[in-house]
């Protein structure tokens, strides 16, 4: 059998993300980290400009969060850490130097199990280290023609943490999910808002395609730019595809080189061809001592750990009987998982609420762009509109009704039956003289049915269900209908 | 009597005692630089009214504290201008930073301001601190005092002509190598460079983080104390600033030295020492004997390392610290650059001088990959190696004592050609900066009319035996060192 091209290479990929810490203040300095919302240029000091004389002071709560991180990712963490200098000359680098982690990083040697459906393979975690970003450039051209860069130094000094995986990465999807994945544990962690919109998270792929029976070779290139995990995905497919076709070619002409991926044409371009490695002349940074941490903080760190997404899945799936789906989506994020949880205590069926959720609830949220944490369907609101389904109170049919409008006005599921009547009919004797007439008023479908067309009952059931607006209880009426027809 | 003349601790006395004010005393070294500093050159900036109003200041609050005043209220002091001086220039003698005015104050300058000194300038040094003669300033080359055809020493030679020609009644520098303590010896006065950590290196405009230190110069002992006392402490701006008490050394200096052990390092005599000098350096020694200080030989085996060590450690660590300097945003930036790297390339070329591109040159090499191991690595290692040989001569003396420097001061342009007989200059000093240890220098003598320096190195933290061993030479000696300051041709 002919082998196909997909079956004669392998792709293979290694991710980097910088992932912006939720600190208060920046990485070495007491500035305010939420630096976004200011003028250019206005929440800076002596540090975080690099004036002559200024000193970094290491922000503890940042050793936190990046170490917290390295837990959630199974990682080592010795107790010896340290922070060293990479030089490079940039206008947007204060310093000429970013502080940076070389070689003894806070985390080490860890890994990420990606979900059944992401294909559920582990992926190796390099280490997760600490770094300062840089200020933010903006280049200009004046109407006059004139060619000029801003450089706003806001962002200069606010703490990012570098997570870099192991080049175990086999698909641009692949890929993705892991990111998604990542994202995930950060938010889960409270130490990100992990957008890759914003540039809280960001993400460069080193990919390289090998035919599936050589050695990997050492020509890489890097993937920038990408500002989703769509993007990720999509520029890593399109690499993977132009490597593929130049190795198809014959003649491997792929030179290691930094491309950036342009989301309006769907290509990579050419960056930066690199002719050898930089070299960052990194050494270790001789204005922060070296970090030892000690066992007893480690452990406190550990402890202070949240349910991890993972571990979450899998008690959603132990303890409320839900399918690994289910479970997946419910546990997508803390407050959503938190919702699930509090509605589930309140209505004593956990199905009944995974199902509202998942069909109904995520839906609307999606829809109308609402996060879970403003939407004005309380988790106690849902659990009293379910109690009443399962009084029968009101019919699933109505509950749809309800739910919507609980949805966009807040009110709660008895306060909207009872202003718009919308209970259920269950009485039984209301039914029988309902049924009665629906039979009397429809002899052809009585005779329909009588001659052996029994769909014909659903007809009448439906008739029943027109003359009471929908709120007549399905199970008593096809029980009056099927009693009554029968007698005559 | 000439105000400018005296000490921190007779004009505190006049002060308190409502003799003299500040104002006087603040006029009468105004006085002086406006005479002196032609030929000397030892300021590149005189704040002279921003001076007058910090002594009408101080005289009001000492009318209102009295012999509560703190000890530095009132007193004139003269700064190295590497240290961040919020509104006033911080040029670092060099014309990357000639027109730059720091917006912040360092730590030592607001301990300095809370107790109300007054600033009458800032001090020449060589370019970043980087030499032993100020001839590397990029302005003017300070001559010494005792004699104008030589150099001050470096890289704080401004502190040190400045406190010896009475232009200030005291003055800072930092010591990455030597630049408190040869200078100090050169000129005559006192100088110290405190314990690594001792004093806040936050506003330090760093040349090598891991040795700069900031410290004082001295007209005796005693001031030395008083300004030590004032400068340390820990900061937590300076994560290399330790967190050890501030001991009274005013009170300490005073204690017997009888019974302290005082080690002579054997290799600190060896080849390149001037015999007068030694001579001088032995006297002082065994004068020191004669108070019941006991004297041993000592033995520190890596001293010959020391220079190579320190001139790949510094100048690495320089090589990044001196890269903030692009024209971006402060300080020089040249003019004639069509595209970005243009204008890095020609503001540093234009902006640095020879010997601070020589060490930035040879700091990138020794960081780059391929030669870090072989350089900086290897360096760090040997460092090690010279802080033990201390540590294990310190398991048998207090202190150990030596020249501060091989000769005394030498002639302007001797040396100027010559990279390595400049370094040489520091060969007794830098083995303490690498070590991170106290040294204290002060005068205890004349080669040929100038000025010899004995040093004093000692313990991580105990400046106080340092402090001890100095004042009791200072009394015993019974010397005053002070040169004939004629006004001499402006030079």
């Amino acid at each position: 059998m002919e082998t196909t091209v997909a079956e004669k290479y392998r792709t293979v990929i290694g991710l980097e993300f910088h992932v912006q810490l939720l600190t208060e203040s920046k990485m070495f300095c007491r500035c305010s980290a939420q630096y976004a919302a200011n003028p250019p240029n206005t929440v800076v000091c002596p540090v975080c400009l690099g004036l002559p004389g200024a000193l970094p002071v290491i922000n503890e709560k940042v050793i936190e969060c990046i170490v917290m991180t390295g837990m959630a990712l199974n990682c080592n963490i010795p107790e010896f850490a340290k922070f060293d200098r990479k030089n490079y000359p940039y206008p947007d680098l204060p310093k000429g130097y970013q502080i940076s982690q070389y070689d003894l990083p806070f985390c080490v040697a860890g890994s990420l199990e990606l979900d059944e459906e992401d294909g559920g393979r582990t992926i190796g975690i390099t280490r997760v280290h600490q770094e300062e970003d840089t200020a933010k450039s903006t280049h200009v051209t004046a109407p006059s023609g004139e060619r000029y860069s801003l450089v706003d130094f806001n962002r200069s000094g606010v703490p990012l943490m570098e997570v870099v995986t192991e080049p175990d990465v086999a698909s641009p999807e692949e890929a993705a999910a892991l990111g998604r994945k990542l994202r995930q544990i950060v938010r889960y962690l409270g130490i990100s808002t992990g957008n890759m919109e914003d540039g809280a998270m960001r993400c460069d792929a080193n990919i390289s395609v090998w035919p599936a029976d050589a050695p990997t070779g050492n020509i890489k290139v890097e993937v920038k730019n990408m500002n989703s995990f769509r993007a990720v995905e999509r520029a890593l497919f399109f690499e993977q595809e132009r490597q593929t076709r130049i190795l198809e070619s014959g003649a491997d002409t792929r030179v290691t080189e930094t491309r950036g991926w342009v989301e309006t044409t769907g290509e990579t371009v050419s960056q930066r061809i690199k002719e050898a490695a930089h070299d960052y002349r990194y050494f270790p940074e001789p204005d922060l001592p070296p970090l030892q941490l000690t066992q007893d903080w480690i452990e406190t760190v550990r402890a202070s750990l949240p349910e991890l997404p993972a571990a979450k899945k899998q008690r959603f799936m132990a303890e409320y009987d839900l399918s690994a789906y289910d479970a997946g989506l419910l546990t997508q994020s803390r407050d959503l998982a938190a919702y699930f949880e509090a509605a589930s205590d309140r209505a004593k069926n956990a199905k009944a609420v995974a199902n509202w959720m998942s069909r109904n609830l995520l839906r609307r949220l999606n829809e109308s762009d609402t996060e879970i944490t403003e939407c004005r369907i309380s988790p106690e609101a849902l659990a009293e509109m379910i109690t009443l389904i399962e009084s029968g109170e009101i019919s699933n049919r109505m509950a749809q009704e309800v739910f919507d409008q609980m949805f966009d006005t807040g009110k709660s599921a008895p306060a909207i039956v009872k202003e718009q009547g919308l209970a259920q009919i269950s009485d039984e004797s209301e039914l029988e003289g309902i049924v009665a007439q629906v039979i009397a008023e429809n002899p052809a479908a009585v005779q329909d049915f009588n001659q052996g067309k029994k769909r014909a009952i659903g007809f009448l059931v439906g008739q029943v269900m027109k003359a009471t607006r929908g709120k007549a209880n399905p199970g008593i009426v096809n029980q009056k209908l099927q009693e009554q027809l029968r007698q005559s | 009597m000439n105000l400018n003349a005296l000490t921190i601790h007779q004009a505190q006395d006049l002060l308190r005692r409502g003799e003299i004010s500040s104002l006087q005393l603040t006029e009468a070294v105004l006085a002086q630089i406006e005479s002196l500093d032609e030929s000397i050159h030892a300021f590149v900036t005189v704040t002279a009214a921003e001076a007058r109003a910090q002594a009408q200041a101080a005289d009001a609050r000492l009318a209102q504290d009295g012999v509560a005043a703190p000890p530095l209220l009132g007193i004139p002091a003269a700064i190295k201008d590497v240290v961040s001086t919020k509104g006033v220039r911080t040029t670092c003698s060099s014309r990357m930073l000639e027109d730059y005015v720091p917006p912040y104050d360092a730590t030592v300058m607001e301990k300095l301001n809370a107790q109300g000194i007054v600033l009458v300038g800032k001090t020449n040094m060589d370019e970043f601190a980087m030499g032993s003669s100020t001839e590397h300033s990029a302005f003017f080359t300070t001559r010494n005092p005792w004699d104008r055809e030589r150099v001050p020493g470096g890289s704080s030679g401004g502190s040190a002509a400045a406190v010896a020609a009475d232009q200030a009644i005291f003055a800072l520098g930092s010591d990455t190598g030597g630049s408190i303590r040869q200078p100090a010896a050169l000129c005559g006065v006192v100088g110290m460079k405190p314990t690594y950590g001792r004093v806040s290196r936050y506003g330090l405009v760093a040349f090598a983080s891991s040795l700069d230190q900031i410290g004082p110069f001295t007209k005796d002992v005693t001031d030395c104390a008083i300004v030590l006392e004032a400068i340390c402490g820990h900061d937590p701006r300076d994560a290399t600033s330790a967190p050890n008490p501030v001991p009274n050394w005013p009170e300490a200096l005073k204690q017997d030295v009888r019974g302290l052990r005082l080690g002579v390092p054997r290799e600190y005599f060896g080849a390149g020492i001037d015999p007068e000098v030694e001579q001088a350096v032995r006297t002082a020694i065994d004068q020191l004997a004669g108070l019941g200080v006991a004297v041993e030989d000592v033995s520190l085996p890596h001293t010959d390392h020391a220079l190579a060590t320190y001139y790949i450690i510094a100048p690495a660590e320089a090589s990044a610290n001196l890269a903030r300097y692009d024209g971006i945003r402060y300080g020089y930036a040249a003019q004639d650059a069509e595209t970005m790297w243009d204008a890095y390339s020609r503001t540093r070329g234009q902006g640095f001088g020879s010997e601070v591109k020589r060490r930035i040159l040879v700091g990138t090499h020794a960081l780059s990959s391929g030669y870090y191991d072989a350089y900086y690595l290897k360096a760090q290692k040997v460092r090690t190696l010279i802080a033990a040989d201390f540590q294990e001569a310190f398991e048998r003396v207090d202190a150990i004592v030596c020249p501060t420097s091989a000769t005394v001061a030498f002639k302007i342009g001797e040396r100027i050609d010559d990279p390595i007989s400049m370094y040489l200059s520091d060969l007794y000093t830098l083995p303490g900066n690498v070590a991170g240890l106290p040294g204290v220098s002060q005068p205890c003598g004349l080669v040929q009319g100038l000025p010899v320096g004995l040093q004093f190195i000692g313990k991580p933290y105990d400046e106080s035996t340092l402090l001890r061993l100095a004042y009791a030479y200072e009394q015993v000696s019974g010397k005053s060192y002070k040169p004939a300051l004629s006004q001499g041709a402006p030079h």
